[in-house]
């Protein structure tokens, strides 16, 4: 996991930047961790955390939430669906006790933020603008949520309104994390773009279910749950592209990234960055793996950074 | 880093009784030999279309080899029947939080009576875990006569691991739910209705045992630990899939807390889970 690792693996890759640019905070690398898959104790026994340009962290609220009943984990073919419900220790707990700690690593780091009304968004919003991060994910589109979440991110107008509202509270840049459970997502990502998000991450889960036919029951207890993973791969790679025709704000790409070549799909679909999610439960050294992949194809082809590959779509 | 995903080769894979496996790999790593009775491994499958690991309990350490006995259950698990002697495996170091042994000798050194039991009561595939429990427990009592420990194991009906237990325990009952063989019923029924007696518990097998046996223990007040099954996606604590409620006290008064049964258990005190759900 270390530079010399790299090295040997594909060559030198220092004459490559990987940087990039997001509102005015610079990443290392474009790689970072899709909300609700990484903890910084957990996957620091993996892999060298310092390897990532940023990390996402789990969705937080501004008081604790105990999210959903289980089974809240069903495996699909090529995915998985999940009802965690945004289990989380709540803001204070989350300002006090982990950012410290994920302050003594490297990467940008990146709180997301829910909530079931603009309220509640607005409120972590403003204790976090205090507090020691680099940017703001605002999730409007957790489909495993009663309130807020998805219906704030499925609705143009409701999209806007909350854009504007945590706007208002933001001194951070704020990033949109959009829902693929929409007809036309190019219309969503406009509104929010109009009203001052200093970019757009998406997709969030596609809703889905499965059903035990032997038991002739939901796996889920929640019945519904968010559907991620190579599955959805083809259907975020769709979306950033129509998104990146549609707006000018930077893009954080994610949806069943598993490879170098996968990132390298988002990027020429017009990503800034790319989010690890599933990948990273499945083979927990994933993010690194697929930064070194992606070291590895831009050797292979030539490109010097970032900007080339996503200017190379024909 | 603290934890590895490594290349294992198959030593052995062979249906023990119907439908049920034992696996035995050679690990190649010095982790394996100190994983803590009741710990778990991830294993990864070939077929890509399933993509989440299968958390399987770790059955017996012989320094760097594993056994494991799972069910088939699916099509994961059936791949995992299919392994050959000399093919790889990938699999996770050690996960999860073990059996407290060292709590366990402590809870059982305040009491003052002079003879004690401790109980390894297991029904299902909550047995294989019990091997290397009750391994590392009887490498702790042999210079011990006053400690007497006992497996109470129960079936749905063909038992097995019951000889390989009988060599680490001073007693080993079966109770099978079809009577074909041991006392038929439930491990409940059995220890009820054969009144057996014990100072400390430890457990693991399917939720209404642990239940009923939670009950039991509350009601005799005898200390128990048990270990929890729950669908995970990770294995290692970052998807929070798999929790828990269990309660803490904070300030004087009982709060709920949820926590990860994959890492921060899945062995826990009976006392601090909340049963009802």
């Amino acid at each position: 996991m270390s530079k010399q690792d790299l090295d040997l693996d594909f060559g030198d890759h220092r004459h490559l930047d990987l940087r990039v640019s997001i509102a005015g905070v610079t990443m290392e690398n474009p790689i970072t961790t899709a909300s609700g898959t990484f903890s910084a104790k957990e996957s620091s026994a993996f892999y060298d955390i310092d390897e990532l340009g940023a990390v996402i962290t789990k969705g937080v609220s501004t008081v604790p939430w105990e999210g959903n009943p289980t089974p809240r984990i069903a495996e699909t073919y090529g995915g998985m669906l999940n009802s965690v419900g945004l289990q989380n220790q709540g803001v204070d707990a989350f300002i006090k006790e982990e950012l410290p700690y994920l302050r003594t690593f490297r990467p940008r780091i990146i709180a997301n933020v829910v909530g079931k009304s603009i309220e509640e968004y607005c409120t972590a919003v403003e204790k976090l603008s205090d507090a020691d991060v680099d940017m703001l994910e605002i999730n409007i589109s957790c489909p495993n949520i009663k309130e807020g979440g998805i219906s704030f991110g499925a609705d143009q107008k409701r999209a806007a309104e909350i854009t504007r509202e945590v706007r208002k509270y933001s001194r951070k840049p704020i990033l949109m994390k959009l829902t693929p459970n929409v007809t036309d997502i190019t219309e969503i990502a406009r509104a929010v773009e109009a009203e001052g998000a200093d970019g757009i991450s998406l997709i969030n889960t596609l809703l889905g279910m499965k059903i035990d036919v032997h038991n002739k029951r939901p796996v889920l207890c929640n019945k519904m749950g968010g559907l991620s993973g190579p599955a959805i791969k083809p259907v975020a790679v769709r979306m950033v592209y129509q998104v990146r025709q549609s707006v000018c704000i930077p893009i954080i790409g994610l949806g069943g990234i598993m490879t170098g070549e996968d990132a390298v799909e988002f990027l020429m679909a017009g990503a800034d960055a790319l989010a690890i999610g599933t990948a990273a439960l499945i083979d927990p050294t994933a993010p690194v793996r697929i930064k070194r992949e992606l070291i590895g194809f831009m050797n292979r082809y030539g490109y010097q950074n970032l900007q080339q590959i996503r200017e190379s779509l024909l | 880093m603290t934890k590895k995903i490594i290349e294992a080769r198959v030593i052995g894979n062979q249906e023990i009784i119907d439908g049920i496996f034992r696996i035995t790999l050679d690990c190649n790593d010095a982790e394996y030999g100190n994983a803590k009775p009741g710990q778990f491994i991830n294993l990864y499958l070939r077929d890509k279309s399933m993509l989440l690991p299968r958390p399987i309990s770790i059955c017996l350490t012989e320094k760097k080899r594993i056994t494991l006995v799972y069910r088939v259950v699916g099509n994961g698990t059936k791949e995992l029947s299919s392994l050959k002697e000399q093919d790889s495996l990938r699999i996770s170091t050690p996960l999860g939080q073990g059996y407290h042994i060292e709590a366990m000798f402590e809870a059982l050194r305040q009491d003052p009576s002079d003879r004690k039991t401790i109980a390894l009561v297991a029904g299902g595939l909550g047995i294989p875990p019990m091997l290397e429990l009750a391994k590392t427990i009887r490498a702790q009592i042999e210079a011990d006569p006053r400690i007497k420990l006992i497996a109470l194991l129960g079936f749905r009906e063909e038992p097995f691991l019951t000889e390989e237990l009988s060599g680490f325990c001073h007693e080993v009952h079966a109770a099978t739910e079809t009577g074909i063989i041991g006392f038929p019923g439930t491990v409940l029924e059995l220890i009820k209705m054969k009144n057996i007696v014990a100072d400390y518990f430890l457990s693991c097998g399917p939720k209404p045992m642990l239940n009923a046996l939670a009950a039991h223990c509350h009601k005799t007040n005898k200390p128990l630990q048990v270990s929890l099954e729950e669908r995970m996606g990770c294995g290692y604590g970052a998807c929070v899939g798999c929790t828990c409620k269990t309660k803490k006290e904070k300030d004087g008064r009982m709060i709920v807390v949820p926590q990860k049964v994959c890492k921060d258990g899945p062995v826990f005190f009976g006392e601090e889970v909340i049963w009802s759900e």
